[in-house]
Order: C-alpha cells, then sequence, then structure tokens
C-alpha cells in the first residue's frame, strides 16, 4: 500500500492487490490555507492595511508576500492546497480510484487531470451530486475574488527556514497548488461511474469491489476488495450514530484478511450530543441578549442535523421570530438535493417519503420564512438581512466565502458569537487573522465519525486478520499521551503508516481458483480415498487470461511416427509423458512385517523414529524408512531386491 | 366444600389460610381437630402432594395457614405428627420465590416456638436439653451449611439471619455455638459460597447483641457479647471475601456501636482501599500522603479495579456510597479522613472527565475505564457532595469548586451528572458560606459565583430540558439560602438568569415550567426579579409576573405548574408580598376561582392551604398544635369576625370549601374539614354573632351540601350571608367527617365484616364466583 496524505481523515492510499492498482480516496488537504490571508468579499481596509513582513535584521524584501497580524504572519497570496504525494507512485498506473464520501473527492481533480491517470473513478450517486457542489462552491468562492498577486518566493527553502511558525514548519510547500477550475471540475467528474451500496464491480477479473454504507454522511461508503481467497476492507468515515444517513452496514467486513481504518473522528473526547447541547445553548443566549451568531459550515452533511436539531429547538427556546440564514453559492442545491436522495436516508426519514412529506424538516423551516438561503451577500440578502439572526456560510477556514465578510463585519462587537462546529480547522488559527476579536469564539465541533471505543467495538465485531490504519491512531495524542483509551487498541497490534510510506500488507497468498472446462471435468474418475473426499487425476493445460485460470483438455497426443519421439521447435503443445500412477494411503507396519516374513525375509527389526518407522532387514542389508509422505529404500545395489521390495510397499496403496 | 372435586386452587388457598386464623386460637383449634379438619388441609391427606400442590397459591396458602397456625404448644404436635416440618424444609427451595421465602421464615416462627415455652429460662446453650422438633430443624440447618450446593447453604444462612434477626431468646446463643463453627468453615471454600448471605447473617447476629447499633433494646442480656469468636469470624470473613463481596460486611460493622477497634479499622480499610488505590495510582509524585497511611494498594483491590470495566465501575461505586453512607453517621471512624478522602474523589472525577494525567501505568489504564463513565461520576458527585459536611485545606477546596465547575461547564456531562453537580455544587457553597460573624460571601466564594452564572445561564437554555430542571432547581436553592446576601444579589441581577428563568415560564416541558414558577416564585420573593426589558430587546414582555401566575393557574395543561403556581401564591400571600397586599381580596378569589376549577386534587388541596392562610390573616392563628403548650384561648372581637365572615363570603371561599369537603380524593377533604372545623372554632369563641338558624337560605344550603355528598355537584351554593355560613357550619357534622376520613381508604374492605361477607359469597355462591383472596 503506498500512502499518499498524512491526513488520517483526508485519505489518498494506493493499494496493488493481485494485479490491480486501486487508489483508495484523494482527500484535499486544506488546512495549508490557514496560512493565507482571508479573501474579503467586500474591499477590507484592516486586511489591506496590514503592515508586511520582515526580517529580525530589518530586510523587508518579503513584505510584498507576508503580512503581520497581531503576531501572526501570514502569506497575502491566492490560498493554496497540499495535495496527495505524488511522486511516490507513477499514478497514470492507477487503475480505479474508489470514493468513500464527498469530504474525500476534493483532490480529484488534481489526480485525473495532471496525472495522466486513464481509469475509473467510482462513487455513489450523492457523493458525485454533493461532492461537485463542494467543488463548486470552493472554486467559486476563490475565483470570484481575483488576487493579482501569487507568492512563490518565501516557498524557497532557504528563505522558508528564516519564516516564523507556522510558516517555517509547513511541509512540502513547493507541491501546494491554487485551486482548480470549473473545467478541471467537470471533466474529473465525468470520468465518474456510478455505484449502488452491495454492487459487485469487477476489476479485470481478478477483483471485485463493492460499496457498503457508512453511516457518515449521504451515499458515503466503505468498500470491500476482494478476490476469492482475499479480503481488503477498508472503513473510511464511518458512524454508528442516528443522523440522516442509511446506517452503517457492519455485518459485510467480516472475514477480512486486512482492515483499513481510516476517517475516525477527529474530536474523540467530544460526543456529539454535547455539542448538539452547546451550541443550542450558546445560539440561544447569544440572539436573546441581541447578539447574531455566525457558523461556519461546508454547505452539506452536519449542517442538515444542526437545522433539524433547531427546528425542533427554536419554539421552545422562544426563538420563532429570529431568521436563519444560509449563504452558500450551492445552498439552493444542497437544501433540495438532500430530499430527494431518499433511498440514502436513514429508516426514518424514508419513510417520510411515502407519507409523502419532505425527509428533512428545513423544507418546513423554508415554507415558514424562518431560514432563508442566498447564492451570496449580494443580491436579495442585503435587501432581506434583519438581525439578530442567525448565518450558516462557508468557508469552515475562515479564509474564503461569505463568512470573511461577516467575521469582519460582526468580530467588533462582544455581543455576536462564531460557533465553530466543523471539526476540520483548528478554530485558533482559523481566527488568527481576525485578531484582535471582541466577538465571542465558541468552539462545539460536531464530528459523527467513529470514536475509539465504537471503533474497538466494531474490530471485535468483524474480526479482521489485521488492522491498518494511519500513524495518529496508533498512539495516544501527543497533547494527551497518557490517555491510553484515545488509541486503537487490537491484537494483533494495528500496522500503522504516514506520508510517502509504503506499506506490504500481511497476505498469505494460498490459493487460486481455477475453473475446469465441462468436457475435461467429464472425463475426470474420481476416486474416494475417504467418506466425503474424493481424488481424480487430470491432464490438461493451464490458460490465463484477464486474471482468470481455466483448465482446458489436453491437445491429443501427435500420432506417433515410427519408435521415436520427435520434437520440433515450433511445436507449443506440451510433452505428454507417461504419467506414473499417484499414490495413496498409509503403510501399517505390522502387517507389511508380517508381509516381508510371508515373503522369505526374516530377521526383521523395526524402529521408531520422530517422522515414522524404519524396518530393517538386517540379512539382506537393507532398510527401508517409512515417513507420513515419503518411503525409501535402501540397499546395497541390488536392482532386484528393491523392486520386489517396492512391489511389496505398492501392495498396501492405493493408485489412481 | 374440601371434598368438591373441582375446588379451584385459589378457593382452596384461601381455605388454608382461613383454616390458620381460626386455629391460631388453642380453643378453636381443638375444635377443628375435633372435626379432623386440620390434617385433611395440613396433612398428608390435604393438597399436599395432590394436583391442587403445583399451584403456588395453594403452597403459599398451605404455608401461611401454618404460619398463623402455629401459636401454642398443641400447634407444634400437631406438625410434628402430620410431618409438617419435613414438607417446609422442601419448600424451602421452592420454585416460587414467594412461597421459598415464607418457607424459611415459617421455619424460623416454629423453631422459636418449640424454643419458647414454660422451660424457656434453662434453655441456654445446652443443645442437647432441645425439644425434638428444635433439634430437626437444627439438624437440617447443620447438614445444608455442609452441602455442597450454594442453593442449600443460601437458605440455611437465610434461616438463620432471620433468627438472629427476629428472635429474642437465649437459645439463640447456644445456636450461635453450635453453627458458628460450620459457618466459620464457608470461609475456607474458594470462592466463598452465598457471600452475600453470609455478610447478612454475620451482621444479624453481630447486631443482636446489645452492642449492637440497633438491636438491643428489651434484651435481658448478651447473647454473644462472651463469645470473641465472632469478631474473630468477622475479622475473617472481610480478609476471605473480594473487595466487592467484603464492601457491605465493612460498612456493616462500622455501624455496630460497639466493636474491636482492630476490627473497625480492618473494615474502613476494605472502603478505603479502592480510593487509596486510586489516590496512589494518580499521584504525580511517589511519597504524596496516601489515604493508608503505610499500607500501599492492596494487591487484590488493584486487580479488582483493573480486571475489567464493570468491576472497576462497581468497586469504586460501592466504595464511594458507603463511605457516603458512612459520612454523616455518629459512630463514623474517627479521625474521619477528610483530607485525603476529598483528593480521592476529585482524582476520580478528574480522571472520569480525562483531566487527570497520571504517570503511572495504573493510572493509565484507570484513566482508560474511567474516562467518561456516567455511573462513577454520579457517584463521585454524590460523595463529594457529603463530604462538603466536612472541611478542607483552601487549596483543596478550591480544587473541589474547580472540579464542580469543570463538570457544570463541560458539555460531556449528562443530565444526570450535571444534576448531581448542581447538587453538590449547591452543598459546598452553602458550607462554605457558614463561617460564623461573616454576613456576606468571602472572597473566594464570589469569585465562583462570578464564574458560576454564566454557566447556569448557558444550562437554562440547554437542549435538553433535565438540564434546564436541574439548573432552575438549584437557582431556587440558592435563592432560598441566599437571596439576602448582597454578594449574591449582586452577582445574579448582573446576570441574565433572572431574565432567562422568566422565560421558561412559557418552556413546552411541563417539568421545567413548574420548576420555572417555583424559581420565579423565590427570586421575586427576595426582589430579585428581572430587569425591566429594555427597548431594543424585542419579545420581551412587561406583564406583572403576577398575573403570568394566574395565567398559568387557570390555562396550563399540567398538573406541576399549577401546584408550583399555586404554592408561590400562598407563599405570596403568608409573606404579604407587596402587589398581593394591595388587594389580597381579589387576589385570593382569583386564585381559588382557578383552583375551585382544577381537576388536579393537589391544586385544590393547596388551594385550601392558601384558604386557611387567608383566614389566619383575618381572624389570627390557629391555636398552638402542641398539646402541652399552655395559652389563652383567643377570641375575635365579633365585629372582627362578622366582617371577616363578609370578605369570606365575598371571595367565595364557602363555596371552594363546601364542595372541597365532599371531593372524591381524600386529603382535600380533610384539610377542608380542618379549615372549617377552625372556622367553626373561631365562630364559637364569639357567639354573640347574629345567627340565621332556621332562614330559608340556610335550610337550601344544607340540601345543596346533601346533593353535593351524594355525588351531584352541578348546583352552585350562590352568595351566603355571614349567619347563615355560622349556622351551617354548626349543623354539618364536621367531627364525624373527619373521624371517617381519618380512617384508611381501604378500611372498609379490611374490616371483619367484609372478610365474613367475602366467605358468605363464595360459599353461596361457589361455582359461579370465586372468593376474593387478598
Amino acid at each position: 500500500m503506498y500512502c499518499l496524505s498524512g491526513h488520517p481523515t483526508l485519505p489518498c492510499n494506493v493499494l496493488k492487490f493481485k494485479s490491480t492498482t486501486i487508489m483508495l480516496d484523494c482527500g484535499l488537504d486544506m488546512t495549508s490555507t490557514l496560512n493565507f490571508l482571508p479573501l474579503p468579499l467586500v474591499q477590507s481596509p484592516r486586511l489591506s492595511n496590514l503592515p508586511g513582513w520582515s526580517l529580525k535584521d530589518g530586510n523587508a524584501f518579503l513584505d510584498k508576500e507576508l503580512k503581520e497580524c497581531s503576531g501572526h504572519v501570514f502569506v497575502d497570496s491566492v490560498p493554496e492546497f497540499c495535495l496527495p504525494e505524488t511522486e511516490l507512485i507513477d499514478l497514470s498506473t492507477v487503475d480505479v480510484i474508489l470514493i468513500s464520501n464527498y469530504h474525500c473527492m476534493m483532490a480529484l481533480p488534481y489526480i485525473t487531470e495532471h496525472t495522466g491517470f486513464t481509469g475509473t473513478v467510482y462513487a455513489t450517486e450523492p457523493t458525485v451530486q454533493i461532492g461537485r457542489l463542494l467543488m463548486e462552491e470552493l472554486v467559486n468562492f476563490i475565483e470570484r475574488v481575483p488576487k493579482a498577486q501569487s507568492a512563490s518566493l518565501w516557498k524557497n527553502k532557504d528563505i522558508q527556514r528564516l519564516l516564523p511558525s507556522p510558516l517555517k514548519d509547513a511541509v512540502e510547500v513547493s507541491t501546494w497548488r491554487r485551486c482548480y477550475t470549473m473545467q478541471e471540475v467537470n471533466s474529473a467528474l465525468s470520468k465518474i461511474q456510478l455505484v449502488g451500496y452491495s454492487q459487485k464491480i469487477e476489476l479485470f477479473g481478478a477483483v471485485q469491489v463493492t460499496p457498503l454504507s457508512s453511516g457518515y454522511a449521504l451515499g458515503s461508503s466503505n468498500w470491500i476488495i476482494q478476490s476469492h481467497y482475499e479480503k481488503v476492507s477498508y472503513v473510511s468515515g464511518s458512524s454508528l450514530l442516528t443522523t440522516h444517513p442509511q446506517p452503517m452496514d457492519q455485518a459485510s467486513l467480516k472475514n477480512s484478511d486486512v482492515l483499513i481504518l481510516t476517517g475516525l473522528t477527529q474530536i474523540p473526547t467530544a460526543n456529539p450530543d454535547g455539542m448538539v447541547g452547546e451550541f443550542c445553548s450558546n445560539l440561544a443566549l447569544t440572539v436573546r441578549n441581541g447578539g447574531n451568531v455566525l457558523v461556519p459550515c461546508y454547505p452539506s452533511g452536519v449542517i442538515y442535523d444542526l437545522l433539524e436539531c433547531l427546528y425542533q429547538y427554536i419554539d421552545s427556546a422562544g426563538l420563532s421570530s429570529i431568521p436563519f440564514y444560509f449563504i452558500s453559492p450551492v445552498a439552493n442545491s444542497s437544501l433540495e438535493f438532500s430530499q430527494i436522495f431518499a433511498e440514502w436516508l436513514c429508516h426514518n426519514k424514508q419513510t417520510k417519503v411515502y407519507l409523502p412529506e419532505p425527509p428533512f424538516p428545513h423544507a418546513e423551516l423554508i415554507q415558514t420564512n424562518k431560514l432563508k438561503h442566498y447564492p451570496s451577500i449580494h443580491g436579495d440578502f442585503s435587501n432581506d438581512f434583519r438581525q439578530p439572526c442567525v448565518v450558516f456560510t462557508g468557508h469552515p477556514s475562515l479564509r474564503f466565502g461569505d463568512v470573511v465578510h461577516f467575521m469582519e463585519l460582526w468580530g467588533k462587537s462582544s455581543l455576536n458569537t462564531v460557533i465553530f462546529t466543523e471539526p476540520d480547522f483548528s478554530y485558533l488559527e482559523a481566527l488568527a487573522p481576525y485578531q484582535p476579536l471582541a466577538m465571542k469564539c465558541i468552539y462545539c465541533p460536531i464530528d459523527t465519525r467513529l470514536n475509539f471505543i465504537q471503533v474497538s467495538k466494531l474490530l471485535k465485531e468483524v474480526q479482521p486478520l489485521h488492522v491498518v490504519c494511519p500513524e495518529q491512531y496508533a498512539q495516544p495524542p501527543p497533547a494527551q499521551s497518557h490517555r491510553m483509551d484515545l488509541m486503537i487498541d487490537c491484537q494483533p497490534p494495528a500496522m500503522s503508516y504516514r506520508r510517502a510510506e509504503v506499506l506490504a500488507l500481511p497476505f498469505k497468498r494460498r490459493y487460486e481458483k481455477i475453473e475446469i472446462m465441462p468436457e475435461l471435468a467429464d472425463s475426470l474418475v474420481p476416486m474416494e480415498i475417504k467418506p466425503g473426499v474424493s481424488l481424480a487425476t487430470v491432464s490438461a493445460v493451464l490458460h490465463t487470461k484477464d486474471n482468470k485460470h481455466v483448465l482446458q483438455p489436453p491437445p491429443r497426443p501427435a500420432q506417433p511416427t515410427g519408435g521415436k519421439k520427435r520434437k520440433r521447435a515450433s511445436d507449443d503443445i506440451p510433452d505428454c509423458k507417461v504419467l506414473k500412477p499417484l499414490l495413496s494411503g498409509s503403510i501399517p507396519v505390522e502387517q507389511f512385517v508380517q508381509t516381508l516374513e510371508k515373503h522369505g525375509f526374516s530377521d526383521i527389526k523395526v524402529e521408531d523414529t520422530a517422522k515414522g518407522h524404519i524396518v530393517l532387514l538386517q540379512e539382506a542389508e537393507t532398510l527401508i524408512q517409512i515417513e507420513e509422505d515419503s518411503t525409501h529404500i535402501i540397499c546395497d545395489n541390488d536392482e532386484m531386491l528393491r523392486v520386489r521390495l517396492r512391489d511389496l510397499v505398492l501392495k498396501f496403496l492405493q493408485k489412481f | 366444600m374440601l371434598k368438591s372435586q373441582d375446588l379451584s386452587s385459589r378457593i382452596l388457598s384461601f381455605s388454608l389460610r382461613l383454616a390458620g386464623i381460626f386455629a391460631a386460637q388453642e380453643n378453636c383449634f381443638q375444635y377443628l381437630q375435633q372435626g379432623e379438619l386440620l390434617p385433611t388441609l395440613f396433612g398428608e391427606a390435604g393438597p399436599l402432594g395432590g394436583a391442587a400442590w403445583t399451584a403456588p397459591t395453594v403452597r403459599s396458602g398451605w404455608v401461611q395457614g401454618l404460619r398463623t397456625l402455629a401459636r401454642h404448644p398443641s400447634a407444634l404436635r400437631f406438625l410434628a405428627a402430620c410431618g409438617a416440618v419435613d414438607t417446609i424444609f422442601s419448600l424451602q427451595g421452592d420454585s416460587s420465590l414467594f412461597v421459598a421465602s415464607a418457607a424459611g421464615q415459617l421455619l424460623v416462627h416454629v423453631l422459636d416456638l418449640a424454643m419458647r415455652g414454660p422451660a424457656e429460662g434453662r434453655r441456654g446453650p445446652r443443645a442437647r436439653d432441645w425439644p425434638a422438633c428444635a433439634q430437626k430443624i437444627v439438624c437440617h440447618i447443620e447438614d445444608s451449611l455442609c452441602s455442597a450446593a450454594t442453593p442449600q447453604v443460601t437458605q440455611a444462612l437465610n434461616v438463620l439471619t432471620t433468627v438472629f434477626g427476629h428472635c429474642r431468646g437465649l437459645w439463640t446463643q447456644g445456636l450461635w455455638v453450635r453453627l458458628s463453627p460450620l459457618v466459620a468453615r464457608l470461609l475456607e471454600k474458594d470462592p466463598v459460597p452465598a457471600s452475600h448471605s453470609l455478610v447478612d447473617l454475620l451482621l444479624s447476629v453481630a447486631r443482636s447483641g446489645p452492642r449492637g447499633a440497633a438491636g438491643g433494646v428489651g434484651r435481658s442480656s448478651s447473647v454473644l457479647s462472651s463469645d470473641r469468636g465472632l469478631w474473630e469470624t468477622l475479622a475473617q470473613t472481610l480478609s476471605h471475601l473480594s473487595p466487592t463481596q467484603a464492601g457491605p460486611l465493612a460498612l456493616g460493622i462500622l455501624k455496630l456501636q460497639d466493636c474491636p477497634q482492630a476490627l473497625r479499622t480492618q473494615a474502613f480499610g476494605i472502603l478505603l482501599q479502592p480510593l487509596a488505590c486510586v489516590l496512589e495510582a494518580a499521584a504525580q509524585a511517589p511519597g504524596t500522603p496516601g489515604l493508608l497511611e503505610g499500607a500501599a494498594g492492596d494487591s487484590m483491590t488493584v486487580d479488582t479495579l483493573l480486571s475489567s470495566k464493570s468491576a472497576c465501575v462497581g468497586l469504586l461505586c460501592c466504595a464511594l456510597a458507603h463511605l457516603g453512607l458512612l459520612q454523616p453517621l455518629p459512630q463514623r471512624p474517627s479521625p474521619w479522613p477528610q483530607v485525603p478522602l476529598l483528593g480521592a474523589v476529585v482524582t476520580i472525577l478528574r480522571l472520569c472527565s480525562g483531566s487527570a494525567a497520571p504517570t503511572s501505568d495504573v493510572g493509565g489504564r484507570l484513566c482508560a475505564i474511567l474516562v467518561g463513565c456516567g455511573r462513577v461520576q454520579r457517584a463521585a458527585l454524590d460523595f463529594l457532595g457529603a463530604l462538603s459536611q466536612g472541611t478542607g485545606p483552601q487549596e483543596l477546596v478550591t480544587q473541589v469548586f474547580s472540579i464542580l465547575l469543570e463538570y457544570l461547564m463541560s458539555p460531556e456531562s449528562s443530565s444526570m451528572v450535571l444534576k448531581k453537580a448542581f447538587q453538590a455544587t449547591l452543598r459546598w457553597l452553602l458550607s462554605s458560606s457558614k463561617t460564623p460573624g461573616c454576613c456576606d460571601l468571602d472572597p473566594h466564594t464570589q469569585q465562583f459565583l462570578r464564574e458560576l452564572l454564566p454557566v447556569l445561564q448557558k444550562r437554562l437554555c440547554s437542549p435538553c430540558w433535565e438540564v434546564r430542571d436541574s439548573g432552575l432547581e438549584f437557582l431556587t436553592q440558592m435563592t432560598r439560602q441566599w437571596g439576602g446576601r448582597t454578594g449574591f444579589r449582586q452577582a445574579l441581577l448582573a446576570s441574565e438568569v433572572p431574565e432567562l428563568t422568566r422565560q421558561l415560564l412559557r418552556d413546552p416541558e411541563s417539568y421545567v415550567r413548574a420548576s420555572a414558577v417555583t424559581a420565579t416564585g423565590q427570586l421575586s420573593g427576595w426582589g430579585l426579579r428581572a430587569t425591566p426589558a429594555s427597548p431594543e430587546r424585542p419579545g420581551a414582555q412587561q406583564e406583572s409576573l403576577l398575573g403570568e401566575l394566574l395565567h398559568i393557574l387557570s390555562t396550563d395543561s399540567e398538573g406541576f405548574p399549577r401546584r408550583a403556581a399555586m404554592q408561590v401564591c400562598t407563599e405570596w400571600l403568608r409573606d404579604g408580598r407587596a402587589d398581593v397586599a394591595e388587594d389580597p381580596e381579589r387576589f385570593v378569589a382569583g386564585v381559588l376561582q382557578a383552583a375551585s376549577r382544577d381537576l388536579d386534587w393537589e391544586v385544590r388541596a393547596q388551594g385550601l392551604e392558601l384558604a386557611l392562610v387567608f383566614l389566619e390573616q383575618l381572624l389570627g392563628q390557629r391555636g398552638s398544635r402542641c398539646p402541652y403548650s399552655v395559652g389563652l384561648p383567643e377570641t375575635a372581637p365579633p365585629g372582627v369576625l362578622a366582617q371577616a365572615l363578609q370578605v369570606l363570603c365575598r371571595v367565595q371561599l364557602f363555596e371552594f370549601a363546601f364542595r372541597a369537603l365532599f371531593d372524591c380524593d381524600r386529603p382535600v377533604a380533610q384539610k377542608s374539614c380542618d379549615l372549617l372545623l377552625f372556622l367553626r372554632a373561631k365562630a364559637a369563641s364569639c357567639g354573640s354573632l347574629q345567627e340565621a338558624g332556621d332562614s330559608p337560605s340556610v335550610a337550601s344550603v344544607e340540601a345543596t351540601l346533601q346533593r353535593w355528598q351524594a355525588g351531584e355537584q352541578g348546583q352552585p351554593l350562590g352568595y351566603l350571608e355571614p349567619g347563615a355560613i355560622v349556622a351551617v357550619l354548626r349543623s354539618v357534622d364536621l367531627e364525624g367527617l373527619r373521624d371517617t376520613l381519618a380512617e384508611s381508604s381501604d378500611h372498609v374492605e379490611k374490616s371483619p365484616q367484609s372478610l365474613l361477607q367475602d366467605v358468605l359469597a363464595a360459599v353461596g355462591v361457589l361455582g359461579e364466583n370465586e372468593a376474593d383472596c387478598y
């Protein structure tokens, strides 16, 4: 397995399995954008007047590229993303890419469009549709604020060394890339083939891959990759909580030789229920005080659950008159899409469709004008905008998107609150370019993916022979080294991997499946050697194509022409030698000795050895060594005697 | 009747018990014996072993019948003759737990009966003098104690526990002398069989002496005081049982008033051991003073703690609960290790929240087991609350408050954990402010309050109603205790808590509304009202709180908020709150009108309480309830009484009280009766009031009351003159009504007359109806 990503929840691994090359997810690490200045939607005097950064010796040659804000240094340029490793393996050799959920496909255009990739991508329909929305939003956020400058000087290794943290410690900055275009997105998405849960997809006859529901998001999947005798489970971003998606299919993960486990919760100490409670309480407190609430979020996923919680909560908390705004270029599509993917939803929501009712209650919030959605802050929104209010908008990194505007607008008042619910970015780093900040900040990350207790139960349930996981899961978090409960605990211990590492998976290749042609099967004469077990000898030609093995009848032997066999160089038909019969059975020593005596041998001695027996014919100076799978007759150049003895041995064995 | 072929099992069971009741008197027993009825019922000729015996109710009837019957020597002879004792032995293992338990108790009863009697004084420890029946039972117990089957041992131990718990004869000492070696032998087995029952027995024996905490009253002499063996057995048991099993025994020993110090030390050590292990495992530096001086963590306890999550949680919860029970007792060990216990419980709470960072291996594993464990959190918070009765060094108290705040703030705390955290916080706050001579809060408490109130604010906005409810309860209690303290008042008024509390009066959850009503009442009583809503705060309403309460009282669909509103109204009237005192008559009339229509009996009862308060304010206090107090009878001047009655008529108090007199819920009727009796006494003490004895209105009132009593409550009383009221009060038999109401609600069903009716009914219509066997 080639590990191309160091981010445990945004994996990108390539698995070479049974002569196929399979890429498992292609997550895009967007935490690199935290090093950049935010892209304001409306001209921000504060951001544009930030002082340039200069070295300790006063050298200011980087002051155009780097700006200083409250003691932190940021790159003043179009944000860039950290791509998966591209040098470890030739990505043009990748046959297929399997996508597990829409968060784990954000690097897809970089892979499919720039590496010579010619294969197929497999994903479920909601994954593709919502993935497209996420990419569209990302491209939109970045393209609508064109930035003339593209900083690259700071990336020079000699210069980077001189920079303050965290820029100094940023890894692989030379490989960071600007965002893709919509054209690249469309081209990448056109390579996707849609699949449904439990659908079996044959890859070159060698491997079968199957997506299974993983319970985390709409259309999110785990994948089974199996040959006839080996099974790899790829578990990525799964949830056992009852939220909106279809529940996780655990049973199908049983009997795996190897289980690759990625995408666990990023906040293992926070229980999503408690966090939702925090979210609601803080939201209510702020709004009651006349403040506004800003929720930086992705346009799909947890937002559906949050809106559902608020639907139940706002009346009881007396917040019915407070407007909720959802601002995203894809807000409308996201809200609509969620209502049409009924077959991908949990049972409760599916049944609503038959009533018929919309599965998510945000439809009612929209209908009653409690929730309003806009593509951006420009246009209708500015006419409808009323305070105090609650705004859901992206991007959670606070570096681009409409959220930048609200941070600038509301940051100065302590009445307002920003509530972080997405766990992908450190909220302190996200807030750094907005300091000093008067508005309250609440961190209640809601991550419904598996925690370590659930993983432990899952592993007990499905019992894989080996577990493979990112290195972050094989040890407690560095800040809480005593928390032995915050790591994967299994036997044998999990094999861990890190970015740019190649891991040999512990398969014991033992069998291959071979088909027998019917006419060949007809010619077999099985012989029962013990009840239920029959054997037959077969002479055939093994034909291998597309990883499928077939035994075909051997060609008829060439008619003997004369006494000598002829062999032509051009004749590729294998020689059919006269076959010696195969032998089976065991030799009962006592009876064998009796037989020997009957045939005139005397002075027989039997010795027991570790592996069997040695029968000594002292007079004939001969030794018969009988072991479980071999018999040797050792005599001194007396071929006659050897053949006699051999025939006596053969009497005890079955021939076929 | 018994000869009937198709006698139902319930009738048969009833007959057995009835015969037992009759035969409890010796002469009656003799009479029944003459008719050979008793052997037919209880002997082998009876249901015993027959088809009817398969019904548990018949076996139960058989045991209960014999239990009632066995009250005299003749009964003993009868039991011996009919072989009943052997049947009782076998019934000890009956499949019905009720029958098995009753059989065990019957065995004890028979043994006690056999050992009592004319020669009791001589029946001391010498077992060979005991009657044959007793010998037989004791031999059976001995056999059971030696049995390899645990159920048999359990039965024997349970029987002995009952003997030492209930029997007060000298012979019990002899019994213990005879059986204690067998009991001690149980400890040699591994694992110790029936350990729970063994613990019960040993504690029962220990308590049966005059040294026992509960026992000893009326004992002529000590049964076991000379027996040093008991203490040795207890000590051995403590060391043989597993830490989890030994906990209840250790607690029982520590509750004994008179017990050797060494044993108490050993027992206390058992209870402290799990906490000592935790403290040691989590110690940051070696050599930190532990809970058990000089003793390292017991390896068996450590093994139990680390063996599995359930074992660890079980042991810690038991230890915390036992110590919590021990803490308030006068006989708790002294010196009480308050400081290390506080340290231990704070450590446990930190391990559970994940905020502890133990360096040792055991600590790390404990942390992994305990983190997020709600059961241990609840038990630890309970115990932490109990420890608030003692003190500790300021540094540790600061840690206590800090861990409590951590729990109150943590989004991970479940609603039950939060409730316990609020309760523990309240106890610690109240105990920390007890400093004598200090009328306001100390700076530490003041600081804590400043941090606490924002948390409380957030909790009052929780989407989980249980959390909102716990928060309001906490606020109510705090205000009740500290409503007058300047520091508290300032902090509270500076926060949004009063405003939020008021908003929760409209909470969708009825329990929360009820708690909000109580909290608002309490806040308002101390003048801690929400600051008036400012114009820029939309949605805030300025309507009066009184109006809101009356609104709840008359419109809320759930009983709890209405009950709470009624209580607040009563308190306000009692305390003379300003907006009530402005026009109390209107206030009382409004509240009574709402209460009279209420379907909830508690609201109606509370309405009567309010009416009583109003009466007392008009006519003076009721007489002292203490029967021994000396006081002159209070008399109200006639003018005052007449005036008061006029007021009462205007607020329609009589209509409310008379309706309540015939209320279908007894407590309401009782309360109304008391109120009217009080009023009548007041009226009597002031004889000059003009009565309207024979006026038509009196007659019509009486007629209406009769109809109400008959259940026709539709007709109103209409406006009444004070004179008519006094006349009606005198004419109604309030004392008779009070006596009837004082009877328990099932007194009719329990009367002998009812039993006779049932018997007659069973005999008369046998085959059609079954007797009601209760």
